[in-house]
């Protein structure tokens, strides 16, 4: 160690470093240019000088290689220093006046153009961070200085392209000024590494994040294009890693894990475009995949959000969106549909509208199908609010324009001619399928997988494999939507929490705290630690200045910084320095509290402290990062983000968090298929159900219904179900019940039902509710039903099936959308398509001779429906499509049916007298007095209201509430049955817990003042705000607020208040920012 | 010395508040003249906050909340956006012109949304010059 001192200041250091090191750790910033922590000091710059005053021969020298000696005075900011830097500075800018870290320094200096006028023709400063790179790193000397005095410049031996390049970039990546094109160099085509992520749309480095969601979110090495993994070199990452987190040892291990259950969630691939060379993916550029075109959609993506294409970085006016790419194509041997894609197409294309309204889309399809909860209106928007034409045909060729590189797309219009369109981007619709890898890892597991790939379910159970204990979700089963994958996801949990439910908690440990320090209000003593984060803060900020700042402000105690907080042993002081100091608030400046909030709260419960008198200042992500090149201004700030930290905390009480008991039992309403499902879920995991059914029959819809698409037999499986129900010794059945009356909240509900059949009514006491009421077969008004004997609904058709009561039945007509896309209810029912063929294909199988009329608009056979469609097609089932303007025509003609329907594809009128008449009646929900006993939300189309139509399909945005089943919107059994399950698991979440925490930054009310307005009843989201009848005080149900502080806001004198942002503390941090 | 706004930000917890983390994750640059105010929505600030603001001597004021459908509360960011209306129709009878207060809606993703956001409001603010309020009250 030898003893230096620089500016005034004492420092230690070990022998053998430089005086910029020392300087470094002192806190002292010395402006370089040609120096680089992982490379060897070389001097060149000459910007790093500093004066040597004592201790040594006095006189300028480069701060990166002179070594400290003992005894050693240094000077960095003379006048001498100031001005022979600024010559430096002069001399470098007259090289590249456009270099900008250069110029940033120089204006620190006062220095705005250089007195000296530019010669050089390139704009290398000649700093040899790549020659130094080449040799020191990558060992390779590729580059040197070759000539000498003016001609002096960076090159490779004879100015030839090097045969010994590696083409790795560093040369390139280092350079400052971008002065050096690696191209130049190497004898190899150099190749981009291209993010996989970004689908090849942007490039990444060899140490990456995979993606910006990635878990854990930390980089990790790409080892295929490591040059240290390949060529032992480099190492640059290790170098300027100051947590020396880089370990190069780390290798994959084997581990062991003993467990109850399997969930098997691999999810699926896209279908490979390439596959379809119609379309020219991967020889024309303008050709991308929906994927592709996501990426170039997304805030976070390659070009930001801007909508490129490929080719010339333009924007594209007139975009083609080509459906159906993988999907329903027998010849490519998809043969189902990939049930996302039409979706998908109109979300990019209205997304595309919205970047940029001059955008023209075109949807080319074979059906559209909207067949989800709300697809049908997002559709019908699409198409009448945002001008997206949508044309019914499968494009043939796509022919790339040599000059434009525009795109021909030949296709069939309506008219049945075949016209030629130009189109500026092609997005094609890749549908799903089972990856390869996944194909055998479903081997190795002992998964059944069907003809197409995706793993076999059990009857009717869309989440059970046939081998017991392992469950499947998701795209692996069949293709789907990101509600149906969520729903399938709860479900797999219930299925497993059934088998383990045995097991629950047994692997849990809890943390002990020590009991909480009295808070006495008086005044407050507040520690501020702040962070270096490295070079992350440090390298920006002078933190030194920001510490002592912090000391300077009111009720600070304490103020220190730190290299990490983060870091064990930084935790560690910080407890220290609460007990030490007797800290009553603390305050850590460092990162975005959304990253370690939670750990610093635990930290200081762990010394005693309540967890909310705390408080972040982020003067990293919202200041050191966004500020880089102007640190002077960024310390100022960090020093105001401080201050107002620091305000607020003075004024932060502690908070405690409530909790309530929970009632361990649920309750069910309605008794079909979802709701005993629920019921025997939810029994199965432990929980005690009471299960209502208005009849006085359970199974609900069922009843009427025979046989599924693909053969399962519907009456046996409800059978077994309702015995299931019957027997089971937790699950309360109560048949002819109705609701009366719920009360109370989330873990403790009271509900009174009336059982008509004794005339009385009872209590019942649940922690939650599952709301499975299904809903009703809508009853024609049209097309004579009613009135001729010979028009039925597809139920009424599936029982004379059954019955076999078909004599005579050689002519049959269905019309399909019979209440459903129409006016009135202007939505899909999503299951009437797969029920005309179900029927149809049944018909011809008792009477082959049969022929059948499907009368259709979009046939929305999703999934591995479409197998029954094909089928039916191959077996004659004739289908015709009409237009929702044009709708069938149905006549009574001497008493036999006649009807009467405009075929598109000959253009003209058919007509037909058939034998039966059947209408595919839709699905309508019938739900308005239950969501107004219960303060629940409909949709437009009367189906209850789930959080978030996509990540939360089955809950409320009031907690212990839940939804499935035709309640929830129209859907097939098996969909139903996943909903019942997941809805279980849902429920589970909260029943398995004894106690339920409240949110901590919940309002509070001042009881004196509080007038019963009710205002903050009305504005609260989640029914949490109640103004009691008697007392007239508004309170705070504190298990159901989610903390958004609208009441609060709402308040009008102010009487509530939310926690941790109460007004008085955010006029504080107000007041101290603009102060 | 050239003239250098203030802005106050009152953003929420879950979109806003994020987009500024991932500007600086990302390393976006923007002035250093924002001071950024976290809330849990964009619901819970009060035009009162605004106004405080504003006659403290504020520059600029800017509410960040998540794009409409996408509010992490279900419709605060709706009831920022009508009580900004009516505070909008306040301000412009202050005489405050509509530059100095802006209601943006900035989603977790968005983050150079936010930087060019702050980027664009300091240039308009640097035209405008300093706020009334800081010298009115002066005799």
């Amino acid at each position: 160690m030898v003893n230096i001192i620089i500016n005034n200041q004492k420092i230690k250091i070990e022998e053998g470093k430089t005086i910029l090191e020392a300087a470094e750790k002192a806190g002292i910033s010395i402006p370089t240019l040609c120096y680089h922590k992982a490379l060897s000091p070389y001097g060149a710059c000459r910007i790093c000088l500093v004066e040597i005053v004592g201790g040594g021969r006095p006189g300028l020298v480069a701060s990166c290689q002179y070594p400290v000696k003992e005894g050693l005075v240094i000077e960095t900011d003379t006048e001498r220093v100031r001005k022979t830097r600024k010559i430096m500075l002069e001399l470098i800018l007259a090289r590249n006046p456009n270099f900008e870290r250069a110029k940033e320094i120089a204006r620190e200096y006062g220095i705005i153009k250089s007195r000296i006028e530019k010669k050089e023709k390139d704009d290398c400063i000649l700093c040899g961070l790549c020659v130094r790179i080449c040799k020191e790193r990558m060992g390779q000397s590729v580059l040197s200085f070759i000539n000498r005095g003016y001609e002096r410049k960076i090159g490779s031996p004879f100015d030839k392209k090097s045969p010994i390049c590696m083409g790795c970039g560093a040369c390139a990546f280092i350079c400052p000024t971008g002065a050096i094109k690696s191209e130049a160099f190497c004898e190899k085509d150099l190749i981009p590494l291209l993010s996989e992520f970004e689908k090849g749309m942007g490039t990444r480095p060899v140490i990456n994040i995979l993606y910006p969601q990635a878990v854990p979110n930390a980089p990790v090495i790409d080892k295929e294009h490591c040059i240290y993994f390949n060529k032992e070199k480099c190492q640059i990452c290790k170098a300027v890693c100051e947590a020396d987190a880089i370990d190069y040892t780390m290798e994959e291990k084997k581990g062991y894990l003993d467990v109850g259950a399997i969930i098997f969630s691999p999810g699926f691939d896209l279908f490979d475009p390439h596959l379809k060379g119609e379309y020219g993916y991967g020889i024309y550029k303008n050709v991308i995949t929906s994927r592709q075109f996501e990426r170039l959609l997304s805030a976070s993506g390659p070009s930001q959000g801007e909508i490129i294409r490929p080719s010339d970085g333009k924007h594209p006016k007139k975009i083609a969106f080509i459906s159906c790419v993988g999907s329903r194509d027998i010849v490519c041997g998809n043969e189902y549909c990939s049930s996302v894609c039409c979706m998908y197409s109109t979300k990019e294309a209205i997304i595309a509208k919205e970047h940029d309204p001059e955008i023209e889309a075109t949807i080319f399809y074979m059906d559209i199908r909207a067949f989800g909860k709300g697809f049908e209106r997002y559709f019908n928007s699409a198409r009448d609010n945002y001008g997206i034409r949508y044309i019914k045909c499968m494009p043939s060729k796509i022919i790339e324009l040599q000059q434009s590189k525009n795109l021909r797309i030949t296709y069939r219009n309506d008219n049945n001619s075949f016209v030629e369109e130009e189109f500026d981007l092609v997005v094609l619709a890749t549908g799903m399928k089972p990856s390869e890898e996944v194909k055998k890892l479903a081997s190795k597991l002992g998964l059944e997988l069907n003809e197409y790939g995706f793993c076999e379910k059990t009857d009717f159970f869309p989440t059970q494999t046939k081998t017991p204990g392992i469950f499947i979700c998701g795209a692996i089963g069949e293709p789907k939507d990101i509600p149906e994958t969520i729903v399938e996801a709860s479900s797999a949990a219930a299925e497993a929490s059934k088998l383990l439910s045995q097991a629950r908690g047994t692997l849990i440990s809890k943390k002990e705290y020590p009991e909480e320090k009295p808070f006495i209000d008086e005044e407050p003593r507040i520690g501020v630690f702040i962070c270096h984060c490295g070079r992350n803060i440090g390298g920006v900020i002078d933190v030194p200045k920001v510490v002592e700042y912090a000391r300077s402000l009111p009720y600070v105690v304490f103020a220190e910084e730190y290299l990490y907080t983060c870091s064990q042993d930084s935790l560690e002081k910080i407890k220290e320095e609460i007990k030490r100091q007797n800290l009553t608030r603390v305050v850590v400046a460092s990162c975005t509290p959304t990253t370690h909030a939670p750990l610093f709260r635990d930290t200081i419960r762990e010394a005693g402290l309540n967890p909310y008198l705390f408080e972040m200042a982020s003067i990293r992500e919202h200041c050191s990062w966004v500020h880089m090149k102007e640190p002077g201004k960024a310390t100022e700030k960090a020093k105001e983000l401080v201050a107002m930290a620091v305000a607020k905390a003075a004024l932060l009480s502690p908070i405690r968090q409530v909790s309530v008991e929970v009632n361990k039992d649920g309750l069910i309403i309605g008794g079909g298929i979802t709701g005993m499902i629920t019921a025997i879920s939810l029994a199965d995991q432990g929980f005690d159900v009471h299960l209502i059914e208005k009849t006085n029959q359970l199974g609900g819809h069922a009843n009427n219904l025979y046989f599924t698409i693909d053969g399962k037999n519907i009456q046996e499986f409800l059978k077994r179900i309702i015995e299931k129900v019957e027997k089971h010794e937790r699950i309360h059945v109560y048949l002819n019940a109705e609701v009366k009356e719920i009360s109370g909240y989330l873990g403790n509900y009271k509900t009174i039902i009336h059982l008509k059949d004794e005339n009385k009514s009872m209590e019942l006491l649940h922690g939650i509710i599952v709301i499975a009421t299904g809903a009703k077969e809508y009853k024609p008004t049209e097309y004579f039903y009613g009135k001729n004997p010979n028009v039925i609904t597809q139920t009424e058709f599936e029982k004379k099936l059954v019955k076999k009561d078909i004599s005579g039945l050689n002519k049959v007509v269905m019309i399909q959308c019979v209440g459903s896309r129409d006016e009135e209810h202007p939505y899909c029912s999503r299951i009437c398509c797969s029920h005309a063929i179900k029927n149809a294909l049944k018909l011809k199988e008792i009477n082959p001779e049969a022929q059948i009329i499907i009368l259709y608009r979009d046939i929305r056979t999703y999934g591995f429906r479409e197998k029954y469609y094909l089928e039916a097609r191959r077996k004659g089932v004739l289908f015709i499509q009409y237009n929702e303007k044009e709708k069938p025509k149905v006549n009574e003609v001497n008493g036999k049916l006649q009807v009467k329907v405009n075929d598109p594809v000959i253009g003209e009128e058919v007509i037909f007298e058939p034998d039966l008449l059947v209408l595919s009646a839709g699905i309508y929900a019938d739900n308005e007095e239950l969501s107004q006993t219960l303060k629940l939300p409909l949709t437009e189309d009367g189906f209850f209201m789930e959080a978030h139509a996509k990540i939360r399909p089955l809950d409320f945005t009031t907690d212990g509430i839940f939804v499935a089943g035709l309640a929830h919107s129209p859907r097939t059994i098996e969909e139903s049955i996943a909903q019942a399950n997941g809805a279980s698991i849902r429920a589970v979440s909260i029943l398995s817990k004894d106690k339920i925490l409240a949110k901590a930054e919940i309002p509070k009310v001042n009881e004196k003042w509080c007038s019963g307005c009710g205002i903050c009843e009305e504005v609260c989201p989640y029914n949490a705000r109640k103004v009691d009848p008697e007392t007239k005080i508004a309170e705070v149900i504190e298990v159901l607020c989610q903390a958004c502080g609208a009441c609060a806001m709402a308040c009008p004198n102010g009487v509530s208040q939310q926690r941790y942002f109460e007004m008085k503390e955010i006029f504080a941090i107000i007041d101290t920012a603009l102060g | 010395m050239e003239f250098e706004p203030k802005i106050i930000a009152f953003v929420c917890n879950w979109c806003t508040y994020a987009a500024a983390d991932l500007a600086g994750t990302s390393r976006i640059q923007y002035p250093p003249n924002v001071r950024i105010i976290r809330l849990m929505c964009s619901g819970a600030v009060d035009p009162i906050y605004i106004l405080k603001a504003l006659l403290d001597g504020a520059d600029g004021v800017l509410i960040g909340g998540c794009h409409p459908g996408d509010c992490h509360y279900q419709n605060g960011n709706y009831k920022a956006r009508r009580r900004f209306a009516i505070l909008r129709t306040i301000l412009r009878d202050l005489g405050i012109p509509d530059e100095r207060v802006r209601l943006e809606w900035i989603s977790a993703s968005e983050g150079k949304k936010f930087a060019d956001t702050i980027t664009n409001m300091v240039e308009e603010l640097k035209k405008l010059g300093p706020s009334p309020f800081k010298t009115m009250w002066e005799i």
